[in-house]
């Protein structure tokens, strides 16, 4: 397989349609294995670095599920003290919980100190390598293990985490939204990401199939709903301003998104099923205004 | 050059002169001023190739150094009590990829209830991660063993974080006169880091894989292995050491007046000195007493203390810290190393928890209760009141 | 039998491909290659990533190493011309009696 051009895989173990590996192998093209990779536990870590089994092209390392932002920020500046900052970038690969709950402290600390580091976060929306538990970034009526369905709750409740609007608040020189589904955006950004000297945060939307309850083959097809509907904005911000924005020719209502999905199919017959479709509408409405998202054009 | 200093400042001075590529901490009393001074070298410029940077809290500093050391840079940290615990996470972790990071710990006790003050629990919590701990009885080992601690724990075939155990306040903000070490002595003593594994463009590797159940005893037995073969390397520097500046510190240990002593005392830490004192001065009385200082907490020096303690009848073990539910932690490797070889006496002795005074005439008293027979072996406090609990 | 040899820290070198994930999944992606019009879709979206150009009669086209692919049906989806069938593997092409 010496003749596939590629700096992540293949023969790793992630689900037949996972969608982080879309990002990963994108990621490191874009910037020609010039790469250290920081990865925290997770998903991506035990299907890739498996002792024997390392799948990644690029020096990589694995420490902890919630220190990548710092171990990050000391290879850069190790790089920076030996005088090897043209060796490449640090690149973190961080999930959801290791990113906007456990590992949120050690993230705002590089933010803050603004290392030169391009964070990842690949976002399946709760704790996929355990089996589905509930994080910061499991939006409201999904159904996972600690927030199951039952006859008085319909999931989680409450919002997801806005981290882009973290990170935004940092002050950092980058920050933008991605989806596996549009992987032309993704590499733009990436490349964009780079140009910046100081902390970058990309934020990249990957379905999880176990966890979202979806058939591998609607892996890009779910993703690009997310963005479709409005739940999930791809967006762009440089020194703090927003500069671009994907626009939505004609958006889809929540619920195309959300019956697709094992994890919220009970919102359909749950009695507080309603309330929750609202509500995700509602958070998408937001959104749109937010962040200008109808193409008026 | 002989400086009066204080000890935190003998620290950051060692430290520079060794010149590290990258330091990382987070303040906490009392080893604060180890980076602040640091920081000030920094500031005016003093420390070369190096970065400096303030963490957002000692798990943080733990992971930066961790990256840093990972892709090939020399790198210290320092912490104290609850910041070491809070390190204790990333700190197995450096020990099992087998980073060289130095720290400095100024020992403080842990919370709750909350102290500021010295005694040894922060360190001995972390005994089992894979750390060489080192405990320095005055400011002058403590300078000393900071290059030390690099040069030994980036010995190939050593490559574990190494630990220097200084008292915080009674020796990390007492003024001492200490022989400041010289740049071209310490450049000879320590060579540049050049590491065997790290992060490079050009030799692409992973680091800190996951090992499952056919893989995971080995690596966490070489670790133990890599522990072992570190004894040797210690008694090594601590030759070439001698040779360099003169001062023999020992190696694992210190064991004076042992030979032919009735009552030996074991003690870690600032303690040592008072001890020795007292040890001295009940000599010229014709008391048959020893000191046995233990430097090497970890890898433990049970052979060196066998030898040391053949002639002795009754063994005190000084605690500075506790194993809440067993016995206290010196007190078991101690009983460990004896246990099979030889039959002492030994008391196990807790005093000056959190900071509490240890004044000259309760060792006097400890011993010569020992001594006369008074007391039977086992484990008892010192300086302890009679108390109650009650309810608020 | 010789020692086991285990890398400093468990640090893994180079990269290895060698768990082959072809044999995963009861299905395999084929290209069909007329159809093909080597527009790199599947290239892109491929997970693992397993598929690749290769030259046929002077015609650039995609081909899917079988050696890694899970059958995860995604550059089926994606691909605009229909050009990617998913095939059953012989041994899960089983008679119901």
């Amino acid at each position: 397989m010496n003749d596939i051009r590629s700096y992540f895989g293949p023969g790793h173990g992630a689900c037949p349609g996972c969608g982080f590996p879309i990002a990963v192998k994108i990621t490191l093209e874009t910037l020609e294995g010039k790469a250290f990779v920081v990865n925290s536990t997770g998903c991506l870590e035990i299907v890739s670095s498996m002792y024997g089994r390392n799948v990644w092209a690029v020096p990589y390392i694995h420490s902890l599920f919630e220190n990548a932002g710092a171990v990050a920020g000391g290879i850069d500046a190790a790089l920076k003290a030996l005088g090897r900052k043209n060796e490449g970038h640090v690149v973190v690969f961080a999930g959801d919980g290791a990113t906007a709950d456990i590992g949120i402290g050690t993230l705002s600390g590089m933010f803050d100190r603004n290392h030169d580091v391009l964070y990842i976060c690949y976002d399946n929306e709760a704790y996929q390598n355990t089996g589905n538990q509930q994080s910061g970034l499991t939006p409201p009526g999904a159904s996972t293990t600690t927030t199951p369905v039952g006859d008085l709750l319909p999931g989680k409740m409450g919002r997801k985490k806005d981290m882009i609007g973290i990170a935004v608040a940092h002050g950092i020189p980058y920050v933008a939204s991605a989806s596996i589904a549009f992987p032309n955006d993704l590499r733009r950004k990436v490349k964009r990401a780079i140009e910046f000297e100081g902390a970058k945060y990309l934020h990249v939307h990957a379905p999880c199939v176990t966890g979202w309850g979806i058939d591998g083959k609607l892996t890009v097809e779910v993703a690009r709903l997310a963005v479709e509907t409005g739940l999930y904005p791809l967006v762009e911000y440089e020194n703090g301003r927003l500069v671009r924005v994907m626009k939505l020719k004609k958006r889809k209502p929540v619920e195309e998104y959300l019956k697709i999905q094992r994890r919220f199919r009970h919102l359909f017959k749950h009695p507080l099923g309603e309330k929750i479709i609202k509500e995700l509408q509602q958070i998408a409405d937001e959104n749109v205004k937010r962040y200008g998202l109808e193409d008026e054009g | 050059m002989r400086k009066v200093v204080r000890g935190f400042y003998a620290i950051a001075y060692a430290v520079k002169l060794s010149k590290p590529n990258v330091i990382c901490a987070y303040p906490i009393t009392p080893q604060t001023e180890i980076v602040e001074n640091l920081a000030e070298m920094y500031a005016n410029g003093e420390l070369e190739n190096c970065e400096y940077i303030t963490a957002e809290s000692e798990f943080g500093a733990a992971s930066v150094v961790l990256g840093a050391s990972a892709t090939g840079a020399r790198t210290f940290t320092a912490t104290s009590s609850q910041g070491l615990l809070l390190m204790t996470e990333v700190l197995y972790n450096a020990a099992g990829m087998r980073l060289p990071i130095v720290l400095a710990i100024a020992n403080r006790a842990v919370s709750a209830p909350l102290s500021i003050w010295n005694d040894h629990q922060d360190s001995i919590s972390v005994r089992d991660a894979g750390i060489i701990q080192i405990y320095v009885e005055n400011n002058q080992e403590a300078h000393d063993m900071i290059p030390f601690a690099f040069k030994v724990a980036e010995n190939k075939n050593v490559l574990l974080p190494f630990m220097v155990c200084v008292d915080g306040f009674k020796l990390t903000h007492a003024y001492e006169a200490v022989d400041l070490l010289n740049q071209e002595d310490v450049d000879n003593f320590l060579p540049p880091y050049n590491p065997v594994v790290s992060l490079r463009i050009d030799k692409p590797v992973a680091m800190g894989c996951y090992a499952p159940p056919p893989t995971y005893m080995e690596f966490r037995v070489a670790l133990e292995y890599a522990m072992e073969r570190a004894k040797k390397v210690i008694e090594d520097e601590s030759k070439e050491w001698y040779e360099i500046t003169g001062r023999d510190w020992g190696a694992h240990i210190k064991a004076e007046y042992c030979e032919d002593a009735e009552v030996a005392v074991i003690a870690m830490g600032s303690i040592v000195g008072m001890i020795r004192d007292v040890v001295e001065e009940m000599r010229k009385e014709g008391m048959k007493v020893g000191l046995l200082k233990i430097r090497t907490y970890r890898p433990f020096p049970a052979e060196e203390i066998r030898k040391a303690l053949t002639n002795v009848n009754k063994v005190i073990v000084i605690e500075r810290s506790l194993s809440i539910g067993s016995e206290p932690p010196v007190t078991l490797d101690v009983k460990s190393a004896l246990f099979g070889h030889s039959s002492q006496e030994i008391h196990s002795v807790v005093l000056g928890l959190g900071g509490r005074d240890v004044p000259r005439t309760q060792i006097i008293k400890i011993i010569k209760e020992v001594y006369e027979g008074k007391v039977k072996p086992g484990k008892r406090y010192e300086g302890l009141k009679e108390f109650e609990e009650v309810i608020p | 039998m010789g020692k086991v040899k285990i890398y400093l820290g468990a640090s893994s070198p180079a990269k290895t491909s060698e768990m082959k994930t072809g044999d995963w999944g009861t299905e395999w992606a084929k290209v069909d290659e007329d159809k093909c019009i080597a527009c790199g879709r599947c290239i892109t979206f491929c997970p693992e990533p397993c598929i690749e150009y290769v030259e046929k009669n002077d015609k650039k086209v995609a081909r899917v190493d079988t050696d890694y692919c899970k059958g995860c049906w995604i550059c089926f989806t994606v691909c605009p011309v229909d050009a990617i069938k998913m095939e059953t593997k012989e041994i899960y092409k089983l008679e119901v009696c």
